[in-house]
């Protein structure tokens, strides 16, 4: 009776198969979903330090070395790998690679270090601070030009009536 | 060199002591998915024990904390000479998100040396894998440091006195690259 139910246990187990994976040998798929380690672009960056002040494990580090070099540094020790350095970043230079086989065996390993030129204005040779973002919205997204009366109209306030609009504008084409 | 060592003192098989220092779960979740079937590292020789006094190894998760870092001292010496400490995780190699609590020390290597680093939030069981292929040799670590320098300005700089009058067009002589 006993070797009848190993037998019988014996074919369960053959029937169920070899589920191993052959993982070190033959890697398999990641999810298309994963984020793994950050990789960041320098030929795209533009040394913004939006990923440095989003970061909430703060392992980007920002420090201008002279007036136009910027070194951008990523740790990586407690990067918890949530994107939103990859999601706040401008110019789209940072990628969630789906890498994974970060294991080494210095923390260094996992650095990552830029150094970019930081732009200075052409005249007086300093940096200069770009306009804000509601600047920038005046100064091309957000109006279109009202040709008929010779102003420019905010597209927010596009709905208004023209006398209305004509009251809220204060800037004056040349 | 540490390779080598390892090759030599843990060459049959690595017994791993599961220390978990303050950690959320995650990480103790993925080494437990690790011993499943479905990723079996008794393949490698590696067997989870229960006592530092046992073990090769020990797999610390969590930040080094102020309330467990004498047991975590304490396992550490427990456990017999030749011994690996594996850092698994965010919190354990660096400190984690919550590195300037007031109960957060640190990363682990603040209480004991650290041998081996996983990184991950958790890590996956593959990475854990790969962690220790790494450390018995089986493979070859993949990451490097990288330094990515711009050698050209990318905006040509302007030079004003460079700026010649022909009739009514206006030349700039050259462009500058800083």
């Amino acid at each position: 009776m006993s070797l009848l139910s190993k037998l019988q246990e014996t074919l369960v187990c053959l029937k169920a198969g070899r589920v191993t994976l052959p993982y070190p040998a033959q890697a398999g798929p990641v999810p298309e979903t994963f984020r793994g380690r950050p990789i960041f672009d320098a030929a795209r960056c533009i040394g913004c330090a939006g990923c440095a002040s989003n970061c909430p494990a703060r392992e980007i580090l920002v420090v201008d070395v002279c007036q136009e070099i910027r070194i951008l540094q990523y740790l990586g020790r407690r990067c918890t790998y949530c994107g939103r350095c990859a999601d706040v970043c401008p110019e789209k230079a940072i990628t969630m690679s789906r890498e994974f086989e970060t294991a080494t065996d210095r923390i260094g390993d996992i650095r990552q270090r830029l150094e970019l030129f930081m732009s200075t204005c052409q005249r007086c040779g300093r940096c200069f601070t770009e306009p804000s973002p509601l600047e920038q919205l005046k100064l091309k997204g957000y109006r279109f030009d009202d040709v008929q009366n010779e102003r420019w109209i905010f597209r927010s306030q596009a709905y208004l009536t023209s006398e209305a609009a004509v009251d809220d504008i204060s800037i004056d084409l040349d | 060199m540490l390779r080598n060592l390892c090759q030599k003192m843990f060459g049959r098989s690595l017994w791993v002591y599961h220390a978990n220092s303050g950690g959320c779960n995650g990480c103790d979740i993925e080494v437990l998915n690790v011993l499943t079937p479905y990723y079996d590292v008794e393949r490698f020789g590696i067997k989870l024990v229960g006592s530092p006094r046992h073990a090769d190894v020990m797999l610390c998760q969590g930040p080094a904390m102020r309330s467990t870092a004498k047991a975590l001292q304490r396992a550490y010496e427990a456990m017999p000479a030749p011994k690996l400490v594996f850092a698994i995780g965010s919190c354990a190699c660096g400190g984690g998100i919550w590195f300037d609590s007031y109960s957060v020390l640190g990363p682990v290597e603040k209480l004991v040396p650290v041998n081996f680093y996983i990184p991950g939030c958790p890590p996956r069981p593959e990475a854990i894998i790969y962690g220790v292929a790494v450390a018995v040799g089986l493979v070859d670590k993949k990451v490097a440091p990288v330094t990515f320098k711009q050698l050209e300005m990318p905006i040509p700089r302007y030079h004003p006195a460079d700026l010649r009058g022909s009739g009514e067009l206006i030349v700039y002589e050259k462009a500058e690259k800083v």
